[in-house]
């Protein structure tokens, strides 16, 4: 798609936003609406448009399968790693009160890492998916 | 309803899913209007956004148009007007809609609704029952994912190791 120059133009200004507006809504889950789940999606979805206008190789220059595939399981470690956090310091699995010194403080911090957790694997399964499928059809 | 109706008739497959993805926009819409400003989020996301370029990237690979049906299946239609009655008759007995007395208001919500201010001391309520109170729940939805990522890759991407071994 390398001759259509006002997509081209256009994707390179979009996609640091919807990036932006990502990490927005990752991080900001706590006061407005949103969370991992959102957030990974659209992290995804800006990659996606980078892929599609750019080419499948690029995207996969950007981001290789491979490190999708880490993260993806990364993802699920950190969020069962942050239960588990919860058990060593004396609580029960995925309670968080016990992370700070304040319940309240421990609340915010098992949160953030939990919901961080799942966005980077919403993130990386989404695109692992979808290379899986254009890949596919590019090799027919 | 209109979008369904047309989703059913068409036979073309690449009209279908754009029809699917402007269905999710107005399911997307209608819980806008219903407060779940969350829900919303999610559902414009995943199920206009990706859902929609999942199915196109098949489509790509699968060719546009279905085969028309050949005769008139009467069991399908059997089992979906007896699912349907069911559902209704079941609808008959919900609580009507608001009802500050119904059981979905009377259980666990108003604990959460009073005491997570000062439990978890986020704003954002949606997040502190999602993450926190029901944080068993969320972990299973994401290895779920993890599960069915695995699952697709086991599936379509073991092609890619055999060709780099041809070559």
């Amino acid at each position: 798609m390398s001759e259509h120059v006002v997509l081209r133009i256009v994707a390179k200004l979009m996609i640091p936003l919807i990036i932006l507006f990502a990490l927005y809504v990752q991080f900001h889950g706590d006061f407005g609406p949103g969370g991992g789940f959102q957030a990974g999606v659209i992290l995804a979805a800006a990659i996606i448009l980078y892929a599609l206008v750019f080419g499948l190789d690029y995207a996969r220059r950007v981001v290789s399968p491979r490190l999708l595939e880490v993260l993806a399981a990364g993802g699920v470690l950190l969020y069962g790693g942050v239960g588990v956090a919860g058990m060593l310091r004396g609580g029960n699995f995925l309670d968080y009160n016990v992370l700070a010194d304040r319940p309240q403080d421990g609340q915010h911090l098992g949160i953030l890492l939990v919901e961080l957790g799942v966005g980077i694997t919403v993130a990386s399964v989404m695109l692992l998916l979808f290379f899986a499928f254009a890949g596919r059809t590019r090799e027919r | 309803m209109v979008i369904a109706l047309a989703i059913v008739r068409l036979h073309n497959i690449f009209a279908v899913v754009m029809l699917t993805g402007i269905y999710s926009l107005v399911a997307a819409l209608l819980f806008v209007v219903l407060d779940a400003v969350d829900v919303a989020l999610t559902e414009a996301a995943v199920g206009a956004g990706i859902s929609t370029l999942l199915m196109l990237a098949t489509l790509g690979a699968v060719g546009h148009e279905s085969a028309p049906p050949r005769r008139f299946l009467l069991l399908p239609l059997l089992v979906v007007v007896v699912t349907g009655v069911a559902l209704l008759s079941a609808t008959a007995d919900m609580p009507p809609f608001t009802d500050p007395t119904g059981p979905a208001h009377t259980h666990v919500a108003p604990r959460y609704i009073q005491e997570s201010p000062s439990e978890i001391g986020i704003p954002n309520m949606v997040t502190s029952v999602l993450a926190s109170y029901r944080g068993y729940d969320t972990f299973g939805e994401v290895v779920v994912i993890f599960t069915a990522g695995i699952g697709v890759l086991l599936l379509l991407g073991g092609r890619r190791r055999r060709d780099l071994e041809g070559e």
